[in-house]
């Protein structure tokens, strides 16, 4: 219900409407989802994940377990919104989840009577059942009822962007312990980003309203931000949440810009991507839940929550509220709630005495204070009816019930040590405060050895407003010290404070609970995992924090150890009989909260997911029709249709007409690599399995390349430029690879040659003009002398073709007549163009890349990826012609020496063909007689490419057999597709034009 | 992310701009090898919780190759310096040395 007195966020005469479950409701501009849904008293905001129990809000903060709903439709469309997150805005629609058929009435509490059958380890135990049992009874009783919120089925068109930041100091959180720091190393001259998750600045203080410097918290606050916003060097944004720490001071933070306000344009999120010399985290605490029967009926909240609630938004959750705590603080709602009107019957207070400032205030005020009490449990269903009263130390015998409709606990408080540990920063457990705190001697270390994370505030267990404020502006100054600012900051500001007692840990309310008060004890309440439920996993062995913690899925899915955390080790290390700090905790991942896709996606979408590299001719290809296909990050054709033709009869046709007429190929995406220097024929002489320094001037040599090991990593024709210079082509794709091998080698090991290695890849475009016309098309057209005489098969030669300046090669992949012809990439559509319009004359069409594959396997051509595969050597594909026997070295010479490599059992190279003309299954097997020692049937072979020949006008293929090429005209059987064997006979991989005439005219 | 001082540019840089080429300092052994020389070249890394000697290359940057001192446990780095050398340099032991006395890696301490 909405108060008439407090709220400093809303503003009460600007209403908002927006919708729950379709319900219309009206808020406040100023207020969260939350805070809006609580004053129309929509108190239930969910179901539990495994026994759907009603679950309403708990906290105020990022730690909120059970409010998630879906908000938005369409291209809003956004799960698992935690309402304690969201701003409200006019027209926001949002949706409970998890819940069926609906939030009042849920199948799903039927799970609750079931609970035996579910109890800690459910899911690991039910994979222990026969599998039917499983796949018929347990998954669609959990897929009907479990789960987080739907996936948007649009697409989202807003815009997401990020920020690449280089800054000397990071400060998370915008309380008051990082606006000091922020200040200090403002003041010194650092750069500074400061970023706060919420959409205030001030954190507790300007809450719980100790005084600063001898003024309000708000005022000093505001006199802060003030004089930050005046700092050049000082950048502050809200909605900006420090979402993770990585290596050498590598951060993200995650920016919602127009969430709030979807009319607003610009950006709707960023991700800051920063490279920060020191991060101070000062990220605040987080109250601990109390673990008491029933604490998660509707109604039980955190105290410092309510208080939120209450002093921000002027929103009370119930009118009587009772309070049950360990420490003083939780006093402090007890103050704030009377301040407003609203009846607090009762503190129960789990220590013996309560002699502090705030307890006596709290007592003054005429409320009841119960010591050494607790609550036995919760009384009430959708929502608290009451509270039964008991001693702490006892069993739980009830001494008093009180009626209520609303419980405020506090369980103390534990610092948010997420991002200090994220990358390894180390805890210390701090005994008089019951919690875990970063230990300053062991932080995540830089790139120089020094710790990068500076835990202050809260954040570092100072709880107090004096120390925690001390700490932040001390730790910016020394932040900006290591960036070399030294410009002195002035004083620390002084804060002020109520003296508190200590706080009496409380791991089990009451001390001495049996089991049936245990087993309603709930420690996660997304998860529900209860007190027994860890606790019968230390029984079950479970000793392991993370072992329990995946067994019993406590602090799983989004809570992620904010709120269960601490008690569920605590409970797991009494079960075991261990100290606290020995269990430890479970580690601490980013992101503190889940990052949407979209944000960490950011532009990288769409076309801009992956460059496309397109060579000077796409946009003809394009106009042409041409089917595309995938070549690395390359997009080359893989035929072109005609009319109504498919892909396959256009294959067919580019085949026909290039053995023929003439054809013409896109072979600019080749990788070409210049290699120069006075020791390039030596480097080359390593880098190849065959010899390149004794190639003429003016000559082509195919060339292969193997790794170390031996195996064959690359093929393709070098060209001997002049003296000192070697062109040699690569594989389509291969360039950058190879370069980047080259370049290694000539780094590394041989530094001392003078080499030099170029990729002009992009520089030429390049064609291929192939079939027995070429020569006549080239002549027509006129320029350079091309007759057999004058530029015989493997040689190269400059000059012009058509007006155009061209370099002409001599070499051939598919058999036929065939000039490789390179000219300047501005030239290549020009020049492409009139090859194709003075070819019409000849026949000319061009073809693409299926096309190319057929000609070469007709040929019996190796292709690298087809009949290389990582594990293949060239003696395996019969190439020992094209591996020196003169050299003393080169990479891969000594690897195929080894034992496996001259193994006379390997598979080797041979052509297939089907004994019925059908085509092969690319990858089948050869089947061998028996079977291996797993059961399997034996191979001897396998089909490593596989085409029709429309030039034979049958399948061929060649693969790999062991001992192959001995048991020539040997009928083999594969397998099929689908099953069953076809069988092929053993055969010359050189399907077509034996003796290479065609190539060599 | 790692971020490693490029000696070729000399600046600072971040790993996405770099590529990782495994350790350093492995001598090559070639034809007339011995098979467990080979054996130990080609596949015998050191696998060390603690100091390590790792190849980087420049990638997106100047295109050069530096070899990388660094802790694997705790992320320092103790230096880096030109990939034209079979051993580390004295003043990279030497850092090394200043906090990590001791130490030791294949052979060189
Ligand atoms: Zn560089």
């Amino acid at each position: 219900m909405r108060l008439r007195t407090n709220g400093r966020l809303v503003a009460k005469n600007r209403p908002v409407h927006f919708t729950f479950n379709g319900k219309r409701l009206q808020g406040y501009s100023g207020d969260t989802l939350a805070s809006a849904l609580l004053a129309n008293d929509q108190l239930l905001v969910g179901r539990s994940f495994k026994y759907h129990r009603p679950r309403g809000l708990v906290a105020a903060g990022a730690e909120e377990p059970n409010a998630l709903v879906e908000l938005g439709r369409g291209d809003r469309q956004e799960p698992n919104a935690r309402v304690t997150q969201v701003e409200l805005f006019d027209g926001l629609a949002a949706r409970s989840q998890n819940h069926w058929p609906s939030l009042e009435f849920d199948v799903g509490v039927i799970n609750a009577k079931l609970s035996r059958f579910l109890p800690a380890g459910f899911y690991y135990k039910t994979f222990m059942q026969p599998q039917a049992f499983w796949k018929h009874v347990y998954e669609p009783i959990i897929r009907a009822s479990a789960g987080l919120g739907r996936a948007p089925e649009t697409g989202d068109d807003h815009t997401y962007e990020h920020f690449n930041v280089t800054v000397d100091v990071l400060v998370v959180g915008g309380g008051i312990a990082g606006l000091a720091a922020a200040l200090a190393a403002g003041r010194a001259g650092a750069r500074v980003l400061l970023v706060e998750q919420t959409s205030g600045w001030g954190g507790r203080a300007v809450v719980d309203r100790p005084s600063i410097e001898g003024i309000s918290a708000q005022d000093w606050v505001n006199a802060t931000l003030a004089e930050l916003d005046a700092m050049p060097n000082v950048d502050v944004r809200l909605r900006c949440q420090g979402a993770g720490v990585f290596d050498h001071g590598y951060a993200l933070a995650h920016e919602r810009l127009t969430d709030h306000a979807p009319k607003q344009g610009g950006p709707r999120q960023r991700l800051w991507r920063i490279r920060a010399g020191r991060i101070v985290t000062a990220t605040g605490a987080i109250e601990r839940p109390l673990s008491f029967a029933y604490n998660d009926v509707p109604g039980v909240l955190l105290a410092a929550a309510l208080r939120d609630y209450v002093v921000n938004f002027g929103v009370a959750v119930g009118e009587r509220t009772v309070i049950v705590t360990n420490n003083d603080d939780a006093y402090r709602t007890a103050i704030a709630l009377h301040d407003a009107g609203l009846d607090v019957p009762a503190v129960i207070d789990a220590r013996t005495s309560a002699k502090g400032e705030l307890p006596e205030q709290v007592r003054a005020l005429g409320i009841k204070v119960l010591t050494n009490s607790g609550i036995a449990s919760v009384d009430g269903g959708k929502r608290v009816t009451g509270v039964q009263v008991c001693a702490q130390d006892g069993e739980g015998t009830v001494t008093e019930t009180i009626p209520c409709d609303c419980v405020a606990m506090s369980g103390g408080w534990s610092p948010v040590v997420h991002l200090w540990s994220h990358c390894g920063g180390k805890l210390v457990w701090d005994e008089p405060h019951a919690f875990f705190r970063p230990d300053a001697d062991r932080p995540p270390l830089g790139a120089d050895g020094e710790g990068f994370v500076i835990a202050v505030g809260t954040a570092n267990g100072h709880l107090f407003t004096a120390e925690a404020i001390a700490d932040g502006f001390s730790a910016g100054r020394k932040a900006a010290k290591v960036a070399g600012h030294t410009r002195k900051p002035g004083q620390a500001p002084m804060g002020d404070d109520v003296a508190e007692d200590a706080l009496t840990p409380v791991w089990i309310m009451p001390a001495q609970a049996p089991y049936k008060l245990r087993s309603k004890m709930w420690l996660d309440y997304q998860n529900d995992v209860k007190v027994s439920d860890v606790q019968l996993a230390a029984q079950e062995g479970f000793q392991s924090v993370e072992h329990a913690k995946r067994y019993t899925t406590l602090g799983m899915a989004t809570d992620q150890g904010k709120l269960s955390n601490i008690n569920g080790l605590a409970v797991l290390s009494n079960a075991l009989g261990e100290a606290i700090p020995r269990v430890g905790t479970t580690t601490f991942r980013p992101p503190y909260t889940p990052l949407p896709l979209a944000a960490i996606t950011g532009v990288a979408r769409d076309e801009l997911f992956q460059p496309i590299r397109k060579t000077p001719v796409h946009a003809w290809h394009d106009a042409q029709g041409a089917e595309f296909e995938p070549v690395g990050q390359w997009r080359r054709p893989y035929a072109y249709p005609r009319g109504d033709e498919t892909a396959h009869d256009a294959v067919t046709r580019e085949v026909v007409n290039t053995r023929e007429n003439v054809g013409l190929l896109d072979a600019s995406t080749l990788g070409k690599l210049i290699v120069k220097g006075p020791d390039a024929g030596k480097f080359l002489d390593m880098m190849y399995t065959n010899m390149m320094s004794n190639l003429a001037v003016g000559k082509c040599r195919y060339g292969l390349m193997c790794s170390e090991n031996g195996f064959l990593m690359d093929d393709g024709v070098v060209a001997r430029m002049d003296d000192d210079t070697w062109l040699c082509h690569t594989t389509t794709g291969g360039a950058d690879r190879i370069l980047a091998h080259m370049e290694d080698w000539l780094q590394c090991e041989w530094w001392d040659w003078q080499v030099y290695v170029a990729n002009v890849t992009e520089q030429y475009a390049q064609f291929a003009v192939v079939g027995p016309k070429a020569r006549q098309l080239l002549q027509a057209i006129g320029g350079m002398a091309l007759t057999k005489d004058d530029l015989p098969f493997m040689q190269w030669a400059s000059g012009q073709i058509g007006g155009f300046d061209v370099r002409v090669f001599r070499i051939s992949f598919s058999g036929e007549l065939s000039y490789e012809i390179a000219v300047a990439a501005g030239q290549g559509a020009a020049f492409w163009d009139m090859l194709v319009k003075q070819g019409e004359a000849f026949g000319l069409m061009p073809y693409g890349t299926e096309a190319l594959h057929v000609l070469r396997a007709e040929k019996g051509f190796i292709m690298i990826g087809d009949e290389t595969d990582g594990t293949v050597i060239p003696q395996d594909l019969n190439l020992n012609w094209a591996i020196s026997k003169k050299k003393d070295d080169f990479l891969g010479k000594r690897g195929q020496l080894r034992s496996h490599m001259v193994d006379p059992d390997r598979w080797k190279l041979v052509g297939l063909e089907t004994v019925d003309g059908s085509v092969l299954a690319d990858g089948a097997y050869a089947v061998a007689e028996g079977v291996n020692a797993n059961g399997q049937r034996n191979t001897q072979g396998r089909v490593t490419s596989t085409y029709y020949s429309p030039t034979l006008k049958k399948g061929i293929a060649m693969g790999l057999v062991k001992h192959g090429p001995t048991r020539m005209g040997e009928v083999i059987a594969f397998t099929k597709e689908g099953g069953g064997f076809v069988d092929a006979r053993i055969v010359d991989p050189v399907f077509y034009d034996k003796d290479g005439e065609k190539q060599n005219v | 992310m790692l971020i490693l001082h490029c000696p070729h540019c000399d600046r600072m840089v971040d790993e996405t701009d770099l590529h990782a080429g495994g350790e350093a300092h492995v001598k090559r052994f070639g034809p007339g090898s011995e098979a467990e020389e080979f054996e130990n070249y080609l596949f015998m890394r050191e696998n060390p919780k603690g100091v390590h000697f790792e190849r980087w290359r420049h990638v997106y940057g100047c295109g050069k190759w530096f070899l990388a001192a660094r802790n694997t446990a705790t992320l320092e780095v103790y230096g880096t310096y030109s990939a034209q050398t079979t051993e580390p340099p004295q003043a990279i032991r030497d850092a090394i040395s200043a906090k990590q006395p001791g130490w030791s890696w294949g052979t060189f301490q």
